[in-house]
């Protein structure tokens, strides 16, 4: 079945008894895994909805990574540790857990291969670490400021880095070489009133044929202390870097936590903030979106099933809810 | 209005209750109306010697106290943040302010303080001037009062200073029934009083003759009009002839580099190191305000911003006091308007909550390294020993030697210093 995003409606949701920070489907497709305010890392079986919570991490948990095997999940989150935990086990248990960097750690990437685990953090550093065993292997040079996501290149030769006051730079796994960077400062605002930097690139994507690079985060921040903004993808021709469109949302408020190609080649954006919770469907060469869908309450993360139908969203209401593109059964 | 209260007598501005109450008491004594009040020459030189001062932070917006100074990881409400140890053992703040937890030793949080307002204006209000906004009513802020009570009355500088992050300068209107004179002089991003350097075009010799011709108009309309708003107008300029003289003292610029690299160099860093000039330089009351804690939207990352900032120069500044001697005789304040809520909303913010909040202390006769009431498990209420914007206010004017009991003598008539219907936490003050 051909996914449909004017179609898209709540299937499924799951309550908990603390507010959802994050969320992504592992590689199989079997569990959606979800950090929490309650400094726990939930596991919730797709098809029952059974819950099992594995072992209390010391932090709020903001960031998972798997294997492409779907074997191993790799969690992070404000305590600057990295976890390794089997997938499928009936009760988890932590394999590994390495200090990785000082201060939190807000995003994860594993490569193509799952040889390599990408990690960023307040310490302003991307580090490369070694999945089979841990050690580090490859540490940047200081970014300009916390960074807020990675992102692997399909190919396997690239990892990016995003940071909080906009710079995208574009890095030589192999060789830890900085190879380019990409303009997004229009993702960042600084507030001098208010003293305050706000924004950040908090996801990038690339398009399934490799022509896009999507980074979403927000912009128009008249107050970022009052959550007066909105949500804005820029798209980047990966190729030239020059920028394609600025994809925007029709004066909705809020900020794309994550964006996510879907396998047929249209961008999906989960949105939450002032304006609750949204989902955005862009087509590559559009400025608005195609299809925009309103959830019951403000998003904190998404992610897409491997079966290109399913959509998972972590809330502030206690929810995990798992929205379908396809008719209303 | 007839100025009275200048009426050429020893204890003018003192009102009849006698408001030296603690002068034999040393350190602890009480001084109201600077030590230009003094009769006694030796006692008055004494005192100059132990100067007492108030250098305030204020947390513009509301600072969280659970980012801050009452940490609660792993509950419902306490966010990302983890406690750290400090100084003093068994006490624990947030683990934003590692440089700061090494002073801890030097300082005191109320943990306990419930001001019941969640209104910014009038919550600052009330913190800055012990007393909750009225219509009608009018009271003088911390430093107008610090100012009158605790300045040298022939001060060639003036008492009450507040560096801003912005602004142009000028003078506030924040002193009431104190007088414009005890107003603070505002240093709008640090910079100098406005106007204080001599235009360039003017010669040292026509600014005299201009200034000489002043005095005389000012003498011949004194000697048969005199007012209050005339003596006012009359020391403004006679202390802005010795403001301009002193310009340096206003000249962060002097500082050490070490110095500055060790404040920071951002604007706060820059700030804080010219309160410690300010201070060390004789200015009575220095407020240092930090901006912008108003966080409803992504409270976690912009107190990461903020307090990391906060904390290198705060540190700073209480280490150097410390170092120099100053802190016996330097009231330190850390206040907001009021605290954010326990409860984190939708968008990772936390709103205004003035029901259970920190207020941090230090110097004077504040007691080091004290911890003073609690709040229950995940901080959304008072649990222990519960003090309001009144009882502080009281606490800090006896810090620094003063008996806040006493009245200021206005018009004929007795204005108390602080709420009368509250008193100092005693715990608090050795």
């Amino acid at each position: 079945m051909a996914a449909d995003p004017k179609q898209t409606h709540v299937a499924t949701q799951w309550k908990h008894d603390s507010r959802f920070i994050c969320c992504r489907f592992d590689p199989q497709g079997r569990y959606v895994f979800a950090g929490a305010e309650d400094y726990a890392i939930h596991r919730f079986e797709v098809d029952t909805g059974i819950k099992v919570t594995l072992p209390e991490h010391d932090c709020w948990v903001r960031a998972f990574a798997f294997t492409p095997d779907g074997e191993t999940m790799i969690s992070a989150g404000s305590d600057g540790q990295l976890v390794w935990w089997p997938v499928a086990e009936a009760q988890p248990k932590p394999q590994r857990t390495v200090a990785a960097h000082d201060g939190w750690i807000r995003a994860l990437a594993v490569s193509p291969d799952g040889k390599i685990l990408a990690s960023g953090g307040n310490d302003n550093r991307l580090k490369l670490w070694n999945i089979a065993d841990g050690t580090l292997i490859h540490e940047s040079p200081p970014h300009d400021s916390n960074v807020y996501s990675t992102f692997f290149h399909p190919g396997g030769e690239f990892v990016l880095s995003g940071t909080l006051l906009g710079a995208v730079k574009q890095w030589e796994v192999g060789t830890g070489k900085l190879v380019r960077e990409f303009d997004a400062k229009t993702l960042h605002t600084y507030n001098g009133g208010q003293a305050v930097d706000y924004g950040g690139i908090r996801s990038m994507a690339l398009s399934p044929d490799g022509q896009y690079f999507a980074c979403g985060g927000l912009h128009k921040a008249s107050n970022p202390l009052g959550a007066v903004n909105e949500p804005l993808v820029e798209l980047f021709e990966w190729e030239s870097q020059k920028k394609k469109v600025s994809q925007i949302s029709d004066g909705k408020k809020g900020i794309i936590w994550r964006v996510v190609y879907h396998p047929d080649a249209f961008l999906i954006g989960g949105c939450g903030g002032s304006g609750g919770g949204l989902l955005f469907f862009w087509k590559p060469d559009q400025d608005k979106p195609f299809h925009t869908v309103k959830l019951p309450d403000t998003v904190r993360d998404m992610d897409l099933h491997p079966d290109g139908l399913r959509i998972a969203t972590a809330h502030y209401d206690r929810h995990i809810r798992i929205s379908s593109m396809t008719p209303k059964a | 209005m007839r100025c009275d209260y200048a009426c050429g007598t020893a204890d003018h501005g003192i009102a009849r209750r006698q408001f030296l109450g603690g002068l034999a008491a040393g350190s602890a004594a009480g001084i109201v109306g600077g030590l230009g009040t003094l009769t006694q020459p030796a006692a008055a030189k004494e005192l100059a010697t132990s100067q007492k001062r108030v250098l305030l932070f204020f947390m513009s917006g509301g600072l969280s106290q659970l980012e801050s100074w009452d940490p609660k990881p792993k509950t419902d409400t306490g966010g990302p943040f983890r406690a750290i140890p400090t100084s003093v053992p068994g006490t624990h703040i947030s683990e934003l302010l590692p440089l700061t937890a090494q002073q801890m030793h030097h300082l005191a949080i109320v943990r306990s303080v419930n001001t019941k307002e969640n209104e910014h204006s009038k919550g600052r209000f009330m913190m800055e001037c012990g007393r909750r906004q009225m219509a009608g009513a009018k009271y003088p802020h911390i430093g107008a009062v610090a100012a009158k009570a605790l300045a040298p009355e022939n001060a060639t500088l003036p008492g009450h200073i507040h560096i801003t992050p912005g602004g142009s300068g000028g003078r506030s209107d924040n002193a009431a029934y104190l007088g414009p004179k005890y107003a603070s002089i505002i240093l709008g991003n640090g910079k100098p009083p406005q106007n204080s350097a001599r235009a360039a075009e003017l010669t040292v010799d026509a600014d005299s003759r201009r200034n000489a011709f002043r005095r005389q108009l000012n003498n011949r309309f004194t000697a048969r009009r005199k007012t209050a708003e005339t003596d006012v107008y009359t020391y403004n300029y006679e202390q802005a002839q010795q403001l301009m003289r002193q310009g340096e003292v206003f000249d962060v610029s002097k500082e050490p580099a070490a110095d500055h690299e060790r404040y920071g160099k951002h604007a706060f860093g820059k700030h804080c190191l010219l309160a410690r000039r300010l201070l060390e330089n004789g200015i009575t009351f220095v407020q240092v305000s930090h901006s912008n804690y108003d966080t409803h939207n992504e409270n976690f990352n912009f107190h990461l911003e903020q307090v990391s900032e906060f904390d290198r120069s705060f540190s700073a500044i209480v280490n150097d006091l410390a170092v120099r001697g100053m802190l016996e005789s330097t009231l330190i304040v850390v206040m907001s308007e009021f605290g954010r809520t326990p409860r984190i909303n939708s968008r990772y913010g936390r709103d205004h909550w003035g029901k259970a909040w920190s207020v941090v202390l230090g110097g004077g006769r504040i007691h080091p390294g004290a911890v003073y009431g609690a709040t229950n498990k995940n901080g959304t209420a008072v649990s222990d020993k519960e003090v309001d914007h009144g009882e502080l206010f009281h606490t800090y004017l006896q810090a620094v030697g003063l008996d806040s009991t006493q009245s200021f003598h206005v018009g004929g008539r007795e204005m108390p210093m602080a709420d009368p219907a509250v008193s100092a936490i005693d715990e608090l003050l050795v």
